[in-house]
């Protein structure tokens, strides 16, 4: 667990992501699921830096996920700049294929819910396609409202829980 | 759960001591629609017990069809120890004078056999007191004793419908999605019980999520949202044997499915690209009809009662509003223009109304307005409140409604259309959305 810590010190997201889990017998990893001894398994160097090409460096210094505003799909700036960061380390590990996953606040029904985080994935599938990333490498899931991130009920947890989240799955062959 | 394990004989009872040709005129008056606020009073003696076997089940079976008349909130079971008379004889005339100086304006009185094949024989009769006179004929009904609950389902939906003249719905079952485990890893299995909360069984292990269950027309399988594969697709599954096949079958996700009421047709929404639209499948060819093509989310589709129509939800327009459009697809009319979103839109079986959620001031309603959008009534309000269904008489809604914050969770409750009435669902855990039966064959 000398690697769980590294990693959060290098970014406090990943301890919000760390305690998710895959669930729901989703078998290409569930929300955020950053498995620690997977990620482990090539994310450190012989001088303990977090390798560039790992899953670990992909989820905390590229970063795995945008943000959305209240009922809207559309890719912010900040948004933007992260999918840049994932289309470059996308197309310089070419081993690796994702699956994005597309989530909503609670404040909307539950069938809506599901429509807007296919939307709000396939917005991230299409800008990493328009970066040059190949389209077959990317699925998309909707999980509406059905897994949120954060659990109060106020505008602090629903605007971290309006995400899209590309979850870096085994390599090609792996 | 196959309704055939029920045998159930429905008989007229002759008369034996006085000529009734028709039933007297009612001397009273309960209006579904409108509510009372002065429930109806009456008494249920506890049914007699033919037999000594049927002791028990007499008074279990007068417990429940009392309960049952009690929750509509239209009525009042005047408790048993305000009694003057005692029932001692099922063919006995009642002591009129008793009842009418208690206030019982109806009386039920009933009886309760058990025959050596665990055969239950149940009979009753209503009498309206201030009348005088028997309301309908006597009815018996007689199936395995293990269907007792269902048999008291059935007396009060017929005293339900004699006090009313509305059909009734307590013979009916609740498909759901039974909730526990903290709101970030919630686990989600189907569960089917009784309208009143009894007889809950899951029917999956919650190993997936689950979604939205549908019963069909003849409440034998249920339509659901399964993420097994990965992502959300459409499952149909037999009650029964609890089967389960997928109905995804094209590229993308596939979920808020329901029948046609024909129950040969499925109608969902499908996401491809990102874009959802609504789409309907036939059941026995396969064959899948694009009913929506339009970039924006169309989906929670829901047949009329006819068939001819399906009402749904889009925002289109720019915001989540509810439209209908013709079953085959075709031009879509928006009919929900008040402030605020809509969403899950649900065809009442009576043909006359559309339930929804609506979204409006941070607040969640569920509510009711006519198809052309007019007479819109909001019948709840609360942080969430969602997914209306239908009883099978059109006069009730179930919903769930989840309270807020990091320890929220979903529970089941009804209301009537007119807004009163608001009562919780028990369940065996937490739950969410319950989707109603037909009334059981």
């Amino acid at each position: 667990m000398k690697l769980t810590k590294l990693i959060v010190v290098l970014s406090g997201a990943l301890a919000l992501s760390a305690c998710q889990n895959g669930f729901g017998g989703f078998g290409k990893g569930g929300d955020t699921m950053t498995d620690g001894s997977a990620a482990g398994a090539n994310a450190l160097g012989a001088d303990g830096v977090i390798e560039e090409s790992s899953i670990a460096f992909f989820n905390t210094a590229v970063g795995d996920r945008v943000l959305f505003a209240v009922d809207q799909t559309t890719l912010t700036p900040e948004a933007i700049a992260i999918l840049d960061g994932q289309a470059d380390w996308l197309n310089a590990n070419p081993q690796y294929t994702t699956v994005i996953e597309g989530h909503a606040d609670e404040q909307g029904t539950r069938e809506y819910n599901l429509g807007l985080g296919a939307k709000r994935a396939s917005a991230v599938q299409n800008y990493l396609v328009s970066r040059g990333v190949a389209g077959n490498r990317m699925e998309t899931v909707t999980y509406g409202k059905e897994r949120p991130l954060e659990i109060c009920s106020d505008e602090l947890c629903w605007a971290k829980n309006r995400r899209a989240v590309t979850v870096v799955a085994g390599g090609i062959g792996s | 759960m196959r309704q055939r394990l029920l045998v159930l004989l429905i008989a007229l009872l002759v008369w034996p001591a006085i000529v009734v040709a028709q039933s007297a005129p009612k001397t009273f008056k309960v209006d579904v629609v409108g509510g009372i606020v002065e429930p109806l009073p009456f008494a249920a003696p506890t049914f007699l017990a033919d037999n000594q076997a049927a002791v028990q089940v007499a008074a279990d079976i007068t417990q429940v069809l009392k309960d049952d008349l009690v929750n509509t909130g239209l009525f009042r079971a005047i408790p048993e120890d305000a009694f003057i008379s005692t029932i001692s004889s099922f063919n006995a005339q009642p002591a009129y004078a008793d009842w009418k100086a208690i206030n019982a304006q109806a009386l039920l009185v009933g009886s309760a056999s058990i025959n050596g094949d665990n055969q239950l024989v149940l009979k009753f009769r209503l009498w309206d007191v201030f009348a005088q006179a028997p309301l309908g004929d006597g009815l018996q009904f007689a199936g395995s004793v293990n269907s007792w609950r269902r048999m008291a389902h059935k007396v009060a939906d017929a005293v339900y419908t004699r006090l009313t003249g509305e059909d009734g719905y307590f013979d009916s079952r609740v498909v759901f999605v039974s909730e526990s485990g903290p709101k970030d890893q919630r686990i989600k299995r189907l569960a089917v019980m009784d309208q009143d909360g009894a007889n809950a069984r899951f029917l999956t292990d919650g190993g997936s999520i689950v979604l939205a269950p549908r019963f069909s027309p003849n409440s034998r399988e249920v339509l659901f949202t399964s993420y097994q594969s990965g992502t959300p697709q459409v499952n149909l599954m037999n009650v029964d044997s609890g089967s389960v096949r997928s109905l995804g079958g094209l590229e993308g996700m596939s979920f808020a499915p329901r029948f046609s009421p024909d129950g040969g047709r499925v109608v969902l929404s499908q996401s491809q690209g990102g874009n959802t639209d609504i789409y309907v499948l036939e059941l026995s060819s396969g064959t899948r009809t694009r009913l929506t093509n339009n970039p924006g989310i169309d989906t929670a589709p829901s047949f009329s009662p006819d068939g001819s129509q399906i009402v749904f939800e889009s925002d289109r327009g720019g915001s989540q509003q509810i439209y209908v459009m013709p079953a085959g697809g075709g031009e879509a009319k928006r009919i929900s223009f008040g402030k605020g979103r809509y969403g899950t839109p649900v065809w009442s079986p009576r043909g006359d109304m559309v339930a929804f959620t609506k979204l409006s001031g941070g607040r969640f309603h569920i509510g009711v307005m006519r198809l052309d959008g007019s007479q819109e009534r909001l019948l709840t309000a609360s942080f969430l409140d969602e997914g209306p269904t239908w009883a099978p008489n059109g006069r009730v809604l179930m919903f769930f409604r989840e309270s807020r914050g990091a320890n929220g969770a979903p529970q089941l409750f009804t209301v009537d259309v007119s807004g009163r009435n608001l009562r919780r669902v028990p369940t065996p855990e937490n739950a969410s959305d319950p989707a109603w039966s037909g009334l059981l064959q």
